[in-house]
Formats: C-alpha cells, sequence, structure tokens
C-alpha cells in the first residue's frame, strides 16, 4: 500500500459520491434535488458542536454506549490460537449495531424539517432502531418489509407495530430485503417533500454509503481505543459480516490507515456459493448498479438482478456497499464467505463457550473468527464484531435444529 | 432516414399539423413476447407519434404495480434487452419514420455493454435511450457511446428539479425533454397536478427541445390538456391497464381504438 493510497481511503468518496468506479447517485431525477439537500444538510450538521453533543450524550444514555470490547478467553482457549475479542455491538439498546445510524440520521431528519420517516427492512433489525428512534424523537414512522422477511422475523414486526410504526408487507419480487428497498424508494419518490428516508446500511444513492458509514465508525473508533487500553496495541485481525456492509464498515474505516491490521469482511455463503444459493456479491457478483449505487451486484447475463439466499434475513442481499467494492479492488480489506451450516456452527460455538446468543449475521464473522483464529499464534488477538444479538433468531435456529417450539 | 433525426422530424410533423403528439409506452414481452410486434404496430397504427419499448428489469424502482406487473411477466419469459432490439429491429422494417425509443433501468444497458448497446440499437434503427436511473451527473459513459452512433439519451426533469438542474439537463440533452408531472411513480391517476404548468414553464425558459409529459396520464382530455404547455404526451401504465381488459383476440384492435381516441383522430399519419 502506498502512501498515496492510503491517504486516499480517508477522503473518499469524491464530490459525485464515488468510490473509484463504484458509489454515485444512480436515481431517478425526482430524488435528486432531494439527495442534493441531504447532502448538504448531512455536511454542515456534522461539522456542528451542538449536533455532536446531542449524538454523544444519546449515545451514552440513550443507547449504551461505548459497548464493551470483551475478551473472549473460554472461547480463545478452546480455539487454541489466537486470542478472540468480541465488540459487544449487541449490547446496544434494540440488541444491534443498527441504532448508531437510526439515531444519527432521527436526528438529522428533526434538523431537515422531515416529520415522517421511512424506512426498510430485512432482519427488521433496521425496522426496530429505526421504529425506536422514531419513538424517541416523535416522529411518524412508516417501514417497509417483504413478506417473507415479515414471516421469518416475525418477533421483530411485533416489536416494531408495539414501538408505534407502520410495517407495510411487500409483495413483490422475491419479497426480501431488495424489494423493500424498491418499496422504499417509491414511497419517497412520492412524498420526498415530508418524508426523511433512513436508509438502514452503506448502500444506495451518495450520500448514504458515506453518512451511514460516518454514523457507524463510532464501533471502530471505540474498538481502537479500547484495544489500546486492553491490550496495549491495535489487533492483528478485524472480523465483521457483510451483508449491506454496515457493520463490517463502521468497524472498518477508523482502521483503514492502520495498514498492519487485516480487515476481513464476511459474505454468507448460504448453501454454498457452488450451488448458486447464497448472498455473497463480492465473491461471486460482477459490476451493477442497483439502488442507486455501482458495486458488485449478484445478477444473471442479461443484468436482471438474481434472488438470495441465506439462513440470516440481515445478509440475504444482492447488493454490497461501494465502499466495500472499493477496499476489495484496493487490497485493503479480505471478504471471505461462509456457509448456513458453518454459521449455525459459529453460532452454537459462541452460546456454549460464552454464554452469548449472537444474531445470526454476526455468527458468520464468529464461523469465520474461529477458523482464522486456530491457524494463529495466541500472541494474536483477532476482534470480531459481535455486530447483533441472537433473541429473534430463535425460530430459524430451533427450525434448523429441528425442535419446535 | 438517419437515427435520431426521427425525433427531429417527428416533433417538426406536430408543430406543422399543430397537434399534440401522443408517445405511447410499452413493456417488451408483454403480455408475451410473441405479441409485442403487433401491439407496437397497433400503437402506430392508432396514431402514436412516438414509441418507446419498455425494457424489463428486476427491479424496477421507479413504476407503480401496472408496469411492475408487467416487468415481472415480461421477465417470467426470459426478456431481456437483446430481445428488446429484435422487436425494435421488426418494427423498423414495418415502419420507416415512426421513433423507437427504448426505455428502462441503467443496470440492464450497462450489463449489455454501453458500447455494444449503441451501435446494436442503431443497427437495428433504435432512435433513442430513456434510462430513468440515470441523472446527468452519471450518464457521461453512455453519452460517450450514444453520439458517435447517432442515439438521443432523452434525459428525465420532475417538478423538484431545481433550476441548476434544468439548465444543466438542457444543455446536455437531444431529442426532446421528458418532463415527469407528479413527484411519484408511474401510474394513471385522474387528474393532472396544478403544479404541471409553472414547472413546464421554468423547464421552457432553459430549452428550446420539445417537451414530453409523463407518469398519470390515461385520457384524451389529459393529452389536450398537457398540449397547451407541451409538445407530446407520454401513455404508459394505461397502455398495459389497456391491453388486460380486453380478450386476447381483441388486443391489437383494443389498442388501436384507445391510442386514436387519445389522438383525436382515427388514422394514423405515418408511413409504411
Amino acid at each position: 500500500m502506498t502512501a498515496s493510497g492510503v491517504a486516499t481511503f480517508a477522503q473518499l468518496p469524491d464530490a459525485a459520491g464515488h468510490f473509484g468506479p463504484y458509489g454515485g447517485k444512480f436515481v431517478p431525477e425526482t430524488l435528486m434535488a432531494a439527495l442534493e439537500e441531504l447532502e448538504a444538510a448531512y455536511r454542515q450538521t456534522r461539522g456542528e458542536p451542538s449536533f455532536q453533543q446531542e449524538l454523544e450524550r444519546l449515545h451514552r444514555h440513550y443507547v449504551g454506549r461505548p459497548t464493551p470490547l470483551y475478551h473472549a478467553q473460554r472461547l480463545s482457549r478452546e480455539l487454541g490460537g489466537a486470542q478472540i475479542y468480541l465488540k459487544r455491538e449487541d449490547l446496544a439498546h434494540t440488541g444491534a449495531h443498527k441504532i448508531n445510524n437510526a439515531l444519527g440520521q432521527g436526528l438529522l431528519a428533526r434538523r431537515l424539517g422531515k416529520s415522517r420517516i421511512i424506512a426498510e427492512t430485512g432482519a427488521g433489525q433496521h425496522g426496530v432502531a429505526t421504529a425506536t428512534v422514531c419513538a424517541m424523537l416523535g416522529l411518524e414512522c412508516v417501514v417497509y418489509m417483504g413478506e417473507v422477511d415479515i414471516q421469518r422475523q416475525s418477533l421483530n414486526v411485533f416489536r416494531m407495530k408495539l414501538l408505534g410504526a407502520e410495517v407495510r408487507p411487500v409483495a413483490s419480487g422475491s419479497k426480501t430485503l431488495k424489494d423493500a428497498i424498491n418499496e422504499t424508494i417509491r414511497d419517497w419518490v412520492t412524498n420526498v417533500a415530508t418524508t426523511h428516508y433512513i436508509l438502514g446500511s452503506v448502500v444506495g444513492p451518495h450520500p448514504y454509503p458515506m453518512m451511514v458509514r460516518d454514523f457507524q465508525s463510532v464501533i471502530g473508533r471505540e474498538t481502537r481505543q479500547q484495544a489500546l487500553d486492553q491490550v496495549g496495541r491495535l489487533p492483528e485481525v478485524i472480523v465483521a459480516c457483510v451483508g449491506g456492509g454496515s457493520n463490517s464498515m463502521g468497524i472498518f474505516h477508523p482502521f483503514l490507515q492502520d495498514t498492519a491490521v487485516r480487515l476481513i469482511g464476511v459474505e454468507a455463503a448460504g448453501k454454498g456459493l457452488e450451488t448458486g444459493e447464497h448472498a455473497a456479491s463480492l465473491g461471486a457478483g460482477r459490476f451493477g448498479v442497483l439502488h442507486g449505487a455501482a458495486s458488485y451486484l449478484l445478477q444473471d447475463a442479461q443484468g436482471q438482478v438474481l434472488e438470495t439466499h441465506s439462513i440470516s434475513a440481515g445478509l440475504d442481499y444482492p447488493g454490497v456497499g461501494p465502499e466495500h467494492a472499493y477496499l476489495k479492488d484496493s487490497g485493503r480489506a479480505e471478504y471471505v464467505a461462509v456457509t448456513d451450516q458453518e454459521a449455525m456452527d459459529g453460532f452454537q460455538l459462541l452460546c456454549r463457550t460464552e454464554g452469548i446468543i449472537p444474531a445470526l449475521e454476526s455468527a458468520h464473522a464468529v464461523a469465520y473468527a474461529a477458523r482464522l483464529a486456530a491457524q494463529l499464534g495466541r500472541d494474536q488477538v483477532v476482534v470480531v464484531n459481535l455486530s447483533g444479538r441472537g433473541d429473534k433468531d430463535m425460530h430459524t435456529v430451533a427450525g434448523v435444529l429441528g425442535i419446535i417450539l | 432516414m438517419s437515427n435520431s433525426s426521427r425525433i427531429v422530424t417527428c416533433f417538426a410533423r406536430l408543430k406543422a399539423a399543430r397537434r399534440t403528439g401522443v408517445i405511447t409506452y410499452l413493456t417488451v414481452g408483454y403480455p408475451t413476447l410473441a405479441e409485442t410486434p403487433a401491439l407496437g404496430s397497433a400503437l402506430i397504427q392508432g396514431g402514436s407519434c412516438l414509441i418507446e419499448l419498455g425494457v424489463p428489469f428486476s427491479d424496477p424502482l421507479a413504476d407503480g404495480a401496472t408496469i411492475q406487473r408487467a416487468n415481472t411477466a415480461a421477465l417470467q419469459q426470459g426478456v431481456g434487452l437483446a430481445a428488446c432490439l429484435e422487436v425494435a429491429r421488426w418494427l423498423r422494417q414495418e415502419w420507416r419514420d415512426v421513433p423507437l425509443v427504448l426505455m428502462g433501468y441503467y443496470n440492464t444497458f450497462l450489463s449489455y455493454g454501453l458500447e455494444r448497446f449503441c451501435a446494436d440499437a442503431a443497427a437495428v434503427g433504435v432512435d433513442g435511450a430513456i434510462v430513468v436511473d440515470l441523472p446527468p451527473e452519471e450518464s457521461g459513459p453512455l453519452l460517450q457511446h450514444a453520439g458517435p452512433a447517432g442515439l438521443a439519451v432523452i434525459p428525465l426533469l420532475a417538478p423538484t428539479s431545481t433550476e441548476e438542474r434544468i439548465r444543466r439537463v438542457a444543455t446536455q440533452a437531444s431529442g426532446f425533454i421528458y418532463c415527469v408531472s407528479v413527484a411519484g411513480i408511474t401510474g394513471a391517476r385522474d387528474r393532472l397536478p396544478e403544479h404541471l404548468p409553472p414547472f413546464l414553464a421554468r423547464v421552457r425558459t432553459h430549452t428550446g427541445l420539445p417537451l414530453a409529459v409523463g407518469f398519470g396520464l390515461s385520457r384524451p382530455e389529459h393529452v389536450a390538456a398537457v398540449g397547451q404547455w407541451a409538445e407530446a404526451a407520454v401513455i404508459g401504465s394505461a397502455i398495459i391497464d389497456t391491453i388486460d381488459r380486453s380478450l386476447p383476440q381483441e388486443r391489437v384492435a383494443a389498442l388501436r381504438s384507445y391510442v386514436s381516441a387519445l389522438c383525436g383522430h382515427p388514422l394514423s399519419r405515418h408511413s409504411k
């Protein structure tokens, strides 16, 4: 990595929202003015001390930040290799990292004077986080969710309704996250004057990939300081799961210029990359445009977006954040994939050794970290971003294990 | 006649005849790929001044339920950009001077290859492309290949477009400008929005190009109203709705008479 290359990472995206050939703003003209307004408001607001103070106050007293960096000693001993540390985003309010972004955008929406919030959700964690923030800020909230996801995440649907959100089922296409995003964009095109769209990942048109990354970077900033305090140095490796890629980008970004730190993103290999039933956009996709950004995309020969599969609804998405595409091409981050079965094994391993039930999304990162740690020396440190807790996945896990609840 | 100059000629004729153009949209492959050529011909026979051939896409995020459904039906038959070009080739052989424009989403064009698309489209007699999710900021790569091939890249403007954006779009536009009538998605609506005349007036101050108004139009009175401020009206979802209301053997006749009613005259002026 050259010095100029390192400097480039910190400066991206460019003024047009591009990360090299990726990113950009590929949306209908109706939304362009709203994106320009959002970007201007975000660039102005993020520099205001009063905004940062309010965000920090709520991080501390509402979300419960900083979340712990926990040395998983039994897990590390069992694997017999590197020391595994868990960044406990599962302990954040609502049970996942999604609250970091929802809170930041919610505060921004209020400053923009938008009283109505819309959001998409896959696993339901972003929907729950958005509904939570809207309840706390007194904003109207509509969440779009694919019918398939509504079925497999019924608990989160109930949570959103309790929090006062309206959950609108999406019956088009594959009835999962990508279709929920389509429908949310249709709503936004129609109601753009009154409505802010809280997009839940580092995907979509500029400025979303940049803005969501910035709001999620609190994970990496805390991890960096905690590693210095607890270990006395930076970790050798950071591992995080990648669907759209917000938790991984959040923990990666503050480490981009620490080139000795390996950054590893773990995609969902579903039933295996060779089966075609997976969600590994970086591992098996090619250049394309979906939901407003250019990135790696799972698509057929005619450019139609493919339906994806993962045991975890939060990773079940055919695209990936444009900055991840850029980090992959540049070699700064590595991307691997683990199967549904491996994720289940990682899930059970963490339950058994540490008394922590991870989200199935995070279990992908646990599974890969476990495999990697076993090959590394005991003096090495691997940080796993434990992006969410697994309560929402009990029905899915029980089903896989053949247990009727 | 060369590509994209058909569009210029088409609007010149409308002006000379003092008529409001009726542009019609048809999703290629709806209801079946086999029917598309005949349905396209019916639109022309009914009096359409320009045909938009919809390129099916899996994620049509600017479209309402009607065109989404048409896209899904087309995709189930495997219809992609290559099939759309074949339909265009057939229509061009039948209809010498009617402009044909492909309308769709960027990824299908990108996947086909922009340079290859422009060359192939020009070769079969396509005159232009409307790419719904390609604003001027991102349209450089397509324009680079479209220009030499003689294809017009028709830009879209919306009521939410700022003065600066209108100016920018106007300077790089060719053919005509597609003005979206509402902040919203496609689909037939009862009435025209009140902000339409001032929006079109704003656009007019920045361009001498013809303006076509689309999204939500379905009735002869919509066409007449649009004609007060623009050169053409675009009818899309209502074409799909008309197909749906007709028995299979009556679809061609139904489309012909529907478009002819929109045009306010019974026969096509296009030469074969």
